[in-house]
């Protein structure tokens, strides 16, 4: 607890120190309010919860899809590995759901003009220059990080940070706090050292 | 089957099972709208991601506190009439810190997170296709540890399923409305201070 306090108190200190070189709010906003967009998001696990019986999750559809994979390659052993002998790979509730939200993000982009068919995110190239290499690996390196943490915390920014927090989930605060910790720490390191 | 909020005692009758085929088609409308409020809200780009972890662009908080106050009124409000079960996780804490600092680490990296890498895709950012190729990656390399983690890291500091009224011995109810407060208040002082 000391410990997490004391992250907490380093990070504005670090944050008023450091030349990142770059200033994020010089892009384009987004399209609606995000406080339309987030009480339309509080109204939807209102529906969930109530017709479907579910809290909004996102990280478990990817756990799903290396199920699958696995299974396609190593059958056995895949079969063998503790988390997918309690979770066997399914075309379940999770895995629809998030499918479309790729879809109802392809839709709202098309429909609002944002679609972007772009490899790299122009505040990237501005301060880390024209390598979608760089891009890619950095990305991907992130996204094995982000799946084996949010399946040991059991949750990600969505099932943790907003169906579990509502909750009032301790579990849910506390993995969402450290979230933020570590990810804000890390953009810091990241936009002032590489 | 659906617990009995604290405002009823008998168990009401639970809404009749729908059919597979309708759940599933509930799931893609609830998905649609998902990504399609994620990407208005431009919670799928790499700017306005990567603005809130270097606390340049509150955008992100602001979506996720505003989410947290509506549902959790209307959630809480639900199960005290017994029209909703609660999804709690247990909380470990030693998987939830480690697990926690490690997402966070990830999330800086992508800037994107596991929802909106999928709106992200959605958008045209092909960038999103290795992050979610790192996410497959990481979920199968936790899976080839999970048994060895099972009886180690998430043994750490298991306190069950617990919730913020009962760790302060307070009433739900009135927990559920102070907290609500309290969370305006930090999205006032937010808009304040960070217009975006």
């Amino acid at each position: 607890m000391r410990a997490l306090l004391a992250l907490l108190l380093f990070v504005p200190a670090l944050a008023s120190a450091a030349e990142v070189g770059v200033e994020a709010t010089g892009y384009n906003g987004p399209a609606w309010s995000p406080y339309i967009a987030g009480a339309g998001i509080g109204l939807l696990s209102w529906l969930t919860f109530y017709f479907a019986d579910k809290a909004i999750g996102a990280s478990s559809f990817y756990a799903t899809l290396a199920g699958y994979v696995g299974n396609l390659f190593a059958r056995k052993h895949t079969e063998s590995l503790n988390y997918f002998q309690n979770h066997p790979p399914h075309m379940d509730w999770s895995f629809v759901f998030m499918l479309c939200t790729i879809a109802g993000g392809f839709i709202a982009a098309w429909t609002g003009g944002e679609f972007r068919d772009e490899w790299l995110p122009v505040m990237w190239r501005d301060r880390f220059g024209g390598s979608t290499l760089l891009r890619v690996t950095i990305g991907f390196f992130g996204g094995v990080l982000m799946a084996f943490g949010a399946r040991l915390a059991g949750g990600c920014t969505s099932g943790h940070g907003i169906s579990g927090t509502l909750q009032l989930n301790v579990a849910s605060w506390l993995t969402v706090i450290c979230m933020f910790a570590g990810g804000v720490g890390t953009a810091f390191l990241l936009y002032t050292l590489l | 089957m659906i617990d009995p909020g604290s405002a009823v005692k008998e168990s009401i009758p639970p809404v009749s099972a729908s059919p597979s085929g309708a759940k599933l088609a509930g799931a893609a409308v609830f998905g649609l709208a998902f990504g399609f409020l994620l990407q208005k809200g431009g919670a799928a780009k790499y700017h306005v991601l990567q603005g809130q972890l270097l606390l340049q662009d509150f955008t992100v908080l602001k979506i996720m506190l505003t989410a947290i106050v509506v549902g959790m009124l209307g959630v809480h409000l639900l199960h005290h009439f017994a029209r909703v079960n609660l999804h709690l996780k247990p909380t470990r804490l030693g998987a939830q810190i480690i697990g926690g600092l490690l997402f966070g680490c990830g999330f800086a990296l992508l800037a994107y997170c596991p929802g909106t890498v999928a709106v992200a895709l959605g958008e045209g950012s092909w960038d999103a296709l290795f992050g979610i190729g790192g996410l497959v990656v990481g979920s199968y390399l936790y899976a080839e540890l999970s048994a060895w983690l099972k009886v180690t890291v998430e043994k750490w500091g298991e306190k069950g399923k617990i919730t913020l009224p009962e760790l302060f011995h307070m009433n739900r109810g009135l927990f559920v409305v102070l907290f609500a407060i309290l969370l305006v208040g930090v999205l006032f002082v937010l808009e304040h201070y960070w217009p975006r």
